[in-house]
């Protein structure tokens, strides 16, 4: 048990999937504007990294490693992915509208999140177990769902300053990025 | 009006460079980017696939449903994905070891999928051949010039040729990744001051 808190400490906070291994940034910098934004794409994130996670596993160690399919990795895990996005779209789409509306195009491109295909392929390149991988898989989203919140609590004061012209939006958006990572980066001193 | 096919191919350097014009694909632009030779491995992989995935989406797109064709679109993708990740385990193993999970990545590159949707879809087979090429070619300058910068003071290297000599201390930050952030933060700033001139 206690295995397993490790792990997920170790995921959310040390290994941050966005501050510390730089993935799914795309949606980081799109949805972040908005807290209330921030906070459903996180949900969704959770939601379908630990599906994914869980169908993905079981996908390699019963399909693909049996019948040594392993070079179709790629393409059966982004194909598991897409699909389940495609499922939490309709099921958004028909019970909270609003949430739907405010994510927009980003929900879409969660299939394009690095982030979620990230986590599948380290999930089996570390060899993690069945329960593992369903550990680090709903930690490494809960960190990044973290990380999206604390970013957009941020961006929305710094809409409030004077920011000079040429940093404005992204690019002043990358360097907060930037203090938020080296605060996260602390956390490698516990490791 | 319709732009000549040169055009095609600069606008990939200048006007449209990813990742600061179309601020698509930014994790493999800081993840990859600790060291020029990095970068420059990535960068092709990508020119490889955007081009290859470019070609046969406009090859098939009067075939491809509009329904569907996010998915189509992603099959074909990653299929040449699949295409690199072979060939560089097969002949530059050590730099597919360096780039680890970040070539199957690829896949999911917004990139590779944004030109597929937004150009090739459209636009007929030479052409999207061109802005393959150019939208590649313009990521990889990118990826080079970050990579350059980092290596540069953050391991006193580049292209893991000493440049500043012994007594320099390497300024750590720059590889980290705080300092991936804050770096393609100042370079997008620095090409809105251009840009606005």
């Amino acid at each position: 048990m206690g295995d397993y808190v490790l792990l997920a400490i170790s995921c959310i906070l040390v290994n941050n999937i966005l501050l510390a291994q730089y993935l799914g940034c795309c949606p980081f910098l799109g949805t972040s504007k908005k807290m209330e934004t921030a906070i459903g794409m996180g949900m969704a994130v959770i939601f379908v990294l630990v599906m994914a996670g869980a169908i993905t596993w079981l996908l390699e160690a019963y399909l693909l490693k049996p019948f040594g399919l392993e070079y179709l990795r790629t393409i059966a895990f982004i194909i598991v992915i897409a699909s389940l996005v495609q499922f939490v779209e309709m099921f958004l789409r028909k019970s909270i509208p609003a949430l739907y509306k405010g994510l927009g195009i980003f929900l879409p491109l969660i299939t394009t999140n690095c982030a979620v295909m990230g986590v599948c392929l380290i999930n089996i390149n570390e060899e993690y177990t069945f329960v593992q991988s369903l550990v680090t898989s709903f930690s490494y989203a809960t960190g990044f769902g973290l990380a999206l919140v604390l970013f957009a609590g941020v961006r929305e004061r710094v809409l409030l300053a004077r920011v000079p012209k040429p940093l404005q939006d992204t690019s002043i958006g990358l360097v907060v990025a930037g203090m938020l990572a080296l605060a996260f980066f602390a956390f490698k001193g516990m490791a | 009006m319709a732009k000549s096919i040169t055009q095609e191919f600069v606008k990939g350097l200048w006007d449209e460079i990813p990742p600061f014009r179309l601020v698509l694909g930014l994790c493999p632009t800081l993840a990859v980017t600790k060291s020029v030779e990095n970068g420059l491995g990535m960068g092709v992989a990508v020119i490889f696939v955007l081009v290859c995935s470019n070609m046969l989406v406009s090859l098939l797109r009067n075939i491809i449903p509009s329904k569907v064709r996010i998915a189509c679109f992603i099959v074909i993708i990653a299929t040449f994905v699949i295409v690199v990740e072979l060939l560089m385990q097969a002949y530059t193993y050590p730099l597919f070891l360096k780039l680890g999970i970040f070539i199957p990545l690829i896949v999911v590159n917004c990139i590779v999928l944004g030109r597929a949707e937004a150009f090739a879809y459209k636009n007929g087979i030479v052409r999207s051949i061109v802005d393959g090429f150019g939208i590649g070619t313009g990521f990889t300058i990118s990826l080079v010039a970050l990579g350059a910068l980092r290596e540069v003071f953050g391991s006193g290297t580049f292209l893991e040729i000493p440049v500043f000599g012994p007594s320099f201390q390497p300024f750590t930050f720059m590889v980290e990744a705080p300092g991936a952030f804050v770096c393609l933060g100042l370079m997008l700033c620095m090409m809105n001051i251009a840009g606005n001139k």
